[in-house]
């Protein structure tokens, strides 16, 4: 009889368990993957390193700071900041037909980027800071009034208004068209207020960190132990059966499963209403190039891009939607020790469908993948420096991968629409934490786990 | 465990917790959280951290008394005393 279970060994489960072993508890982390990382995982093919997800860390802050989400979840893991190595962008940028909007980590350049380009909004955008900076801390996300709705009233000019949510709506959004205010004032912190960076060997260093320190505290991880079912009696888990077959029994689990995967699990069908899982999933490349991305002009961390006026965030009815998407090159963080010369990484991200790429026969699925990336290069090259004669090795990943991976219904990366911010379900024993739970990306997925281990798992009988 | 003692094993927790903070010069009647960046997440990991090393349960309505170190070493005497060093 283990103290906790924890489903899942990403971000949010280890932060969790780091925390439940750390406290004395005695913690067994399932994970059906043969690798740790859930959404934000790595693997190595063709003897390179490639990342998933992992485009940027937000949220960061200069060692020393000691306020904000990154220096809180260091001090509750009990880490040092130099542990996650993070290096800050160089300087990213929203790409519009026509008008441009540079950002980096200091909040002045995107305040002078907006005066310049929209010098009546200026003011507004000042006011819609404030009202943000007043919106509560990433681990009270509580609102659900419209962002639409609020940065609509405070900025009147609506390509700016577009602007704004591009980055926003890409980097997190879990709902589609709208999203709500809170949700957007996290983001918009994360990125803007915060800033971006990157662990120097990417997100496995990060990860490796987590599970060493996990085991040191005398917690149990296992791979390759998918969770088949839970079963229940008397509105509590009783027991945690394996794909194996064999069974493990806790005081308390934690689920980062997902919500209606979990709930799924618990054969509890009535509790899941089949619109609650998330739709918005991405195709994703990783380029090789022979040169460095800088030798041919592309300067920036990461390019925002988007080809009308009107930015579109929902699923795309076609296989993928490339209309916008994301670039981002690893080479262009401003890094301690030289990267390996001579080389360089472009990612390109935009928006698919996961039911399209799912029922796609197999060499149908390698052709469009193929296809795919084609046109989604095409379409970032109007707003970045062609690349494409200089492309060595491609890797190309869809939402079927992404489901394939880490199990999330459709490969929402963002989970479900409908947030489960306090983390209880309907057993009175089993909790949620994770994308699910209310908060994305690393930084905020490491503050869920560490919020719901504390609350839930932690807490006084 | 002397006053003193225990006053260092709450220094100890607290550098822990608050790796990067300068402790030493910590005033004892000052309300640690005017000192150092300590929110109510880390405030129960003191509290947490006591239970962990020590077995010393704190009630919820107790935390008033945990504001300053001198509050805090006054509060762990009676609990503390009978413990080894």
């Amino acid at each position: 009889m283990y103290d906790s279970i924890i489903i899942g060994a990403g971000m949010s489960g280890l932060a969790a368990g780091i925390r439940l072993a750390h406290f004395g508890q005695r913690v067994c982390m399932l994970e059906r993957h043969y690798a740790v990382g859930g959404l934000n995982s790595y693997y190595r093919l063709g003897r390179r390193n490639y990342d998933v997800g992992l485009h940027a860390v937000t949220n960061y802050r200069p060692k020393g700071d000691k306020r904000g989400p990154l220096a809180r979840l260091l001090r509750q893991l009990r880490f040092a900041w130099e542990d996650f190595g993070l290096a800050p962008q160089v300087g990213s940028r929203i790409a519009f037909p026509g008008v441009t909007l540079d950002f980096n980590n200091d909040p002045a350049l995107l305040e002078a980027e907006i005066a310049k380009s929209f010098p009546r909004e200026i003011d507004n955008f000042r006011r819609l800071q404030t009202e943000i900076l007043d919106y509560g801390g990433i681990e009270t996300p509580k609102a659900r009034s419209s962002a639409r709705d609020i940065v609509g009233q405070t900025i009147h000019d609506p390509l700016l208004v577009e602007m704004l949510f591009c980055p926003i709506m890409l980097y997190g959004s879990a709902s589609e068209r709208d999203m709500e205010f809170g949700q957007f004032s996290i983001l918009f912190r994360s990125i803007f207020q915060e800033g971006l960076a990157r662990p120097i060997s990417g997100i496995r260093m990060i990860l490796k960190k987590l599970v060493q320190r996990f085991k040191l505290l005398g917690g149990e991880l296992r791979l390759r132990a998918g969770v088949q079912r839970i079963t229940v009696e008397g509105g509590e888990v009783r027991e945690i059966v394996l794909d194996d077959g064999s069974a493990l029994a806790a005081r308390k689990i934690l689920s980062s499963a997902g919500w209606c995967e979990t709930m799924r699990l618990c054969e509890m069908p009535a509790v899941v209403e089949p619109i609650e899982s998330g739709q918005l999933s991405f195709i994703e490349s990783v380029s090789t190039l022979n040169v460095e991305p800088r030798e041919l002009g592309y300067k920036q961390t990461m390019v925002f891009f988007n080809d009308s006026e009107r930015f579109d965030w929902q699923r795309p009815s076609d296989l993928a939607d490339v209309r916008s998407g994301v670039v981002c090159s690893p080479n262009n963080f401003c890094y301690d020790s030289a990267t390996a010369a001579g080389e360089g990484t472009m990612r390109l991200t935009a928006r698919a469908n996961f039911i399209r790429w799912n029922s796609l026969p197999e060499e149908e699925y390698r052709r469009e993948k193929q296809h795919w990336y084609e046109r989604m290069v095409a379409s970032a090259v109007r707003f970045i420096p062609d690349f494409r004669p200089h492309v060595v090795d491609v890797d190309v990943f869809t939402p079927k991968t992404i489901r394939r991976f880490t199990g999330h219904d459709n490969g929402a990366v963002y989970g479900t629409p409908k947030k489960h911010y306090d983390g209880t379900t309907p057993l009175k024993n089993l909790f949620i934490c994770g994308t699910d739970q209310g908060l994305v990306g690393i930084i905020g997925a490491l503050i869920s786990g560490i919020t719901m281990a504390n609350r839930h798992l932690l807490a006084r009988e | 465990m002397s006053p003193a003692e225990i006053r260092a094993k709450v220094i100890e927790i607290l550098a822990d917790i608050l790796p990067d903070d300068d402790l030493s010069q910590l005033k004892d009647d000052v309300p640690l959280r005017e000192q150092v960046e300590l929110d109510s997440m880390d405030f129960l990991d003191i509290v947490m951290e006591l239970r962990k090393r020590y077995r010393i349960q704190i009630p919820e309505d107790d935390y008033i008394h945990l504001a300053t170190l001198s509050g805090t070493v006054k509060y762990l005497e009676p609990l503390m005393k009978d413990l080894p060093k």
